[in-house]
């Protein structure tokens, strides 16, 4: 069971009519409630990656199955966090944490209480009747989370999320997100560039090359949680995981 | 309340006193003292010249306006929402549209007689034509600044067409489509004004204060004009305060 990424491979056909392949034959397994980060350089087509998953782009091949079932669009089993703010500016928090449940048709109280609790979980409650622009970037942020978990997927796709945050923020997102990822025991599929990010996150990272976007290797963490960035160990996965990036930066250039 | 905002206005109304004191000619500048008692008694017939009453006047232009108003938005905004949806529908229309905007409403006057005749048609024709192209590009313009990930989010949430079309296309459009509104009845109300001066029409403030200058009562051309001017600021003064009150998100948020 799990989720299942068979063979993916993505082109486009630029303007001039040349084919630029952005993924080459991706084929992975994330089991249920792993937490699994796709790492790369930018262009390296992660996110288009996860696009596919989302069912926002289609993959030239390839199949993407969820628990035994073949994925054909979005599905209302995962859910995905953007990195630029997605939220409804016309919307007030709770109401944007409402949206998927609208969506799903589930309406009156226990749409609001589902969503309290959701905003509850991301410690916010205090804020359901504000609006994003009163917000700071790392509370948007927890908003989105919690919009995305209200629907109850099974697995949360997540793109960069905390990319557009200063250092401090980010960091304590991260440790956020590990206690609701604890808590829920949520599958999460997460993309970035930070290596320290991932390091910090997640049971596997998956490295990519860049475009063509394969897998170029596979690191595990067996480090405990949570983890500590000065630590000799974490230092020594990070250094590992650079290497390989770099390695690769090299090689695309010869 | 700041003194100072009074002062030119009071100064103005002196100034015209002494001035239509030393002309001493009614026709060129009447004393203010004739203008007010018109304005003072909107429902009185006898300054009117049997054409009755300002208010009935008033209210004349107001039903054109508003008939030629509501139906150039049930057609510029359907239009425009399908416009900003479809690169195709654009560029088919676009060129037919960029070649009519320029031409100025009362330009259509002619035309308008040849096909409707004298009467109401005509003038409704002509507040259409004028209120028509700034709503049809606002709401254009409003659909296309829609962020593609308010649409993206809601995809991967398991919306239909229609959800996305009415829970985020419309609410993230409405706040552009209102300034098309507001700005297309201000384009709306001086129309009608010039369009009363059709041949055939007998009411409405643009006929009234034409056939006021046919008898001379330069007191009664101010005191229409003056109520021309206050209808179209109480109108305006609406449309900010709606603008304010639900769409205030759009500069907050950037």
């Amino acid at each position: 069971m799990g989720l299942k990424l068979d063979g993916i491979s993505k082109s486009f056909i630029l303007e001039d009519g040349t084919e630029v392949r952005a993924l080459d034959r991706i084929t992975l397994e994330v089991s249920d409630s792993e937490f699994v980060s796709v790492l790369g350089p930018s262009g390296c087509g992660k996110t288009t990656l996860l696009r596919i998953v989302a069912g926002l782009e289609r993959a030239t091949v390839g199949t993407i199955v969820l628990d035994g079932e073949t994925i054909e669009g979005p599905s209302p089993r995962m859910a995905m966090i953007f990195q630029e703010y997605s939220l409804y500016p016309w919307r007030s928090v709770l109401a944007n944490i409402e949206f998927g449940l609208e969506i799903k048709g589930l309406a009156g109280e226990e749409r609001r209480d589902r969503a309290l609790s959701y905003l509850d979980l991301v410690g916010l409650r205090e804020f359901a009747g504000r609006y994003p622009y009163e917000l700071s970037g790392g509370m948007r942020q927890r908003v989105a989370v919690a919009r995305a978990l209200a629907i109850e997927p099974a697995i949360l796709l997540m793109d960069e999320p905390f990319g557009a945050l200063d250092a401090q923020t980010r960091n304590m997102l991260q440790k956020e997100l590990l206690e609701i990822w604890e808590k829920t025991k949520k599958t999460v599929l997460f993309v970035t560039h930070s290596v320290d990010e991932a390091v910090f996150l997640s049971d596997r990272i998956v490295v990519l090359s860049p475009r063509p976007g394969r897998i170029q290797e596979v690191v595990p963490i067996d480090l405990p949680r949570p983890r500590e960035r000065t630590s000799v160990e974490f230092a020594r996965i990070r250094r590992y995981v650079l290497d390989h990036m770099e390695n690769m930066a090299v090689s695309s250039k010869v | 309340m700041r003194y100072h905002r009074v002062l030119l206005p009071l100064l103005l109304v002196a100034a015209w006193e002494l001035a239509a004191y030393f002309i001493a000619n009614p026709f060129i500048l009447p004393s203010l003292t004739t203008v007010v008692p018109i304005l003072a008694n909107p429902m009185s017939m006898t300054y009117t010249l049997g054409t009755g009453s300002l208010l009935e006047n008033a209210f004349a232009s107001i039903q054109r306006v508003g008939l030629g108003f509501l139906l150039a938005a049930s057609i510029a905004i359907p239009l425009g929402i399908l416009m900003g949806r479809s690169v195709a529908l654009t560029d088919l229309l676009d060129s037919p549209i960029e070649l009519l905007r320029p031409i100025p409403p009362l330009a259509w006057v002619p035309l308008a007689l040849a096909w409707f005749k004298i009467g109401l048609t005509s003038i409704v024709f002509i507040i259409f034509i004028g209120a028509f192209f700034p709503i049809l590009l606002n709401t254009v313009d409003g659909v296309r600044a829609v962020k593609k990930t308010w649409v993206e989010v809601a995809t991967t949430l398991g919306a239909s067409e229609r959800q996305i079309l009415t829970k985020v296309v419309l609410p993230g459009a409405a706040p552009t489509v209102w300034t098309g509104l507001r700005v297309g009845f201000g384009i709306a109300w001086m129309c009608v004004v010039a369009a009363e001066w059709l041949p055939g029409i007998s009411q409405g403030l643009g006929y009234l204060i034409l056939y006021a200058y046919n008898f001379g009562q330069t007191n009664l051309i101010i005191a229409g004009m003056v109520v021309i001017g206050l209808i179209g600021l109480a109108i305006d003064l609406v449309f900010k305060r709606v603008e304010r009150r639900w769409f205030s998100w759009r500069e907050l948020e950037r």
